[in-house]
């Protein structure tokens, strides 16, 4: 690996979507949009916003960034890029960690301000500290970004890529103890909830939401999507082919 | 640097002997059930321009992605400068430009060969070198989706320059460019191949065939004539190359 070179595909994507003002837009709005709409859907029940904010800020931003980083790094195989990418002395942990980085940044945006509006404009109220649910929104993003750049692999048009959220997140979102608690579940489904990391965001968002401590659960939650995170990119490394048929 | 095998092969008129850049022996390609490649033995000399032709689907491109090392071989065995093709020393040594430019169209022109010249390790003055090689200079700060389909290849043929690398591997350079545009191209992989280069440019424009120093004729996946150009049409006592080709193909067929 070389930071040179890891730097480099950083930059590069950024000034991609820097470019690219619509996407950049739809990015940092929709997360804002979506929570917005919520809190005036219970105008008149700010317990019934205070206690689903929590989990929709850890959701928000990482349904969107699996959407745009899967389909992205689609587009660069699809181009001829990769492949021109994997016949230079770049190595495929070089690209994926340079992505990782890019959308990584974008995903910090992305969470500061939708958690800046929920707590600041939209008087969303949480036992825990409010920097601990901006971290963990960050990694909830950052791992939307990395199992996009992963999944990207399996698809090989931007028809799948997009099929792929339905495929890979909706399942995530129905088993994550949003609608049902996980240990309410049939054992099955609760084992199944166990083994998905967004389980694990939106606990680490429900525990800051009740208790105004940092918790070794919260930490070990916390440490669980660092996991995954560093999982998805070594996977999403692992998948690229410098020879193909 | 590993020890270069000391073959050498013949030049037209015999005037030089020439450095064997890349050896192919035996290679077997097979895509989705078919043998592309049957099995395929040929010499490419550095510091020449060897013309790849064919027509289409002849398996033109899949001998140059097996050279460049991004293609998935069955059998055989390739080595470029003295290494296996596709290893890691060779990343920096094989520059490769693909039919479809395989540049980031949402990009200037000198964002992208800062890009790669930063993956490649070249410096700043290999882009501005690079853009003047392909005569951009004029288009360097316009987005590549901005360019017409000629500059498009052009960008991408830049890219592979960056790194001045010691085998250039051209996919059709030259389809929809202008004919001065052609013509100031092929004098550019003349200079290269001056420089001891070894240039591969395939076409399926037979007419391209007189500005190449040597040439290799594909059929179905096979080689079926090595030599210059004159040679070529001394031997089949054809006018041009085009009539050269179909007596070589007539008369493999009637063996």
């Amino acid at each position: 690996m070389s930071a040179v070179i890891t730097l480099a595909v950083t930059r590069r994507v950024l000034t991609q979507l820097l470019r690219d003002h619509r996407t950049l837009a739809l990015m940092l709005v929709v997360p804002c949009v979506l929570l917005t709409l919520l809190w005036w859907m219970f105008d008149r029940n700010s317990a019934t916003f205070d206690s689903l904010g929590p989990p929709l800020l850890a959701m928000f931003p990482f349904i969107v960034m699996f959407l745009v980083t899967s389909v992205t790094t689609l587009r660069e195989r699809s181009s001829g890029t990769l492949e021109r990418l994997l016949s230079m002395p770049m190595a495929k942990l070089d690209l994926v960690a340079g992505y990782a980085i890019a959308f990584a940044a974008v995903a910090l945006a992305q969470a500061l301000l939708a958690v800046g509006l929920a707590v600041g404009l939209l008087g969303l109220e949480v036992a825990g500290p409010v920097e601990m649910l901006a971290v963990v929104a960050v990694l909830d993003a950052v791992l939307g970004t990395t199992l996009g750049l992963f999944v990207s692999a399996f698809a090989q048009t931007e028809f799948q890529a997009v099929q792929f959220m339905p495929a890979f997140v909706i399942p995530q979102i129905l088993l994550c103890g949003l609608f049902v608690p996980r240990e309410a579940m049939p054992d099955a489904l609760e084992a199944l909830s166990n083994l998905l990391p967004l389980s694990y965001a939106v606990d680490a968002m429900q525990r800051l939401q009740q208790s105004s401590d940092l918790s070794s659960a919260l930490w070990g939650d916390v440490a669980v999507i660092c996991c995954f995170i560093a999982a998805a990119v070594v996977l999403g490394a692992a998948t690229l082919r410098r020879r193909t048929s | 640097m590993p020890a270069e095998p000391p073959s050498r092969v013949a030049t037209r008129a015999g005037r030089r002997s020439q450095q064997v850049a890349i050896s192919i022996e035996g290679l077997r390609v097979v895509r989705s059930g078919r043998p592309v490649i049957p099995g395929l033995t040929a010499r490419i000399a550095a510091g020449r321009v060897t013309g790849l032709l064919g027509p289409s689907g002849c398996g033109k491109t899949t001998l140059m992605r097996s050279i460049v090392g991004v293609q998935k071989i069955a059998a055989g065995s390739l080595t470029v400068l003295g290494e296996a093709a596709g290893s890691p020393p060779l990343r920096r040594r094989v520059g490769y430009v693909t039919q479809s430019p395989s540049v980031y169209s949402d990009l200037t022109v000198r964002e992208n060969l800062r890009f790669f010249a930063a993956v490649l390790g070249a410096d700043v003055a290999a882009v501005d070198d690079a853009v003047h090689t392909v005569d951009l200079a004029d288009f360097a700060d316009q987005r590549v989706d901005k360019l017409s389909g000629g500059q498009r290849s052009r960008v991408s043929l830049a890219v592979a320059l960056l790194g001045d690398p010691a085998v250039l591997v051209l996919d059709e350079p030259t389809v929809g460019l202008d004919p001065v545009l052609r013509r100031q191209l092929w004098g550019t992989f003349a200079e290269l191949a001056a420089n001891g280069k070894a240039i591969v440019v395939s076409s399926h424009v037979m007419d391209e065939a007189s500005r190449c120093d040597w040439l290799l004729l594909m059929r179905n996946g096979e080689i079926i004539a090595d030599g210059s150009p004159e040679d070529l049409l001394t031997s089949t006592g054809a006018a041009d190359i085009e009539s050269a080709f179909l007596a070589l193909v007539e008369s493999t067929d009637a063996a």
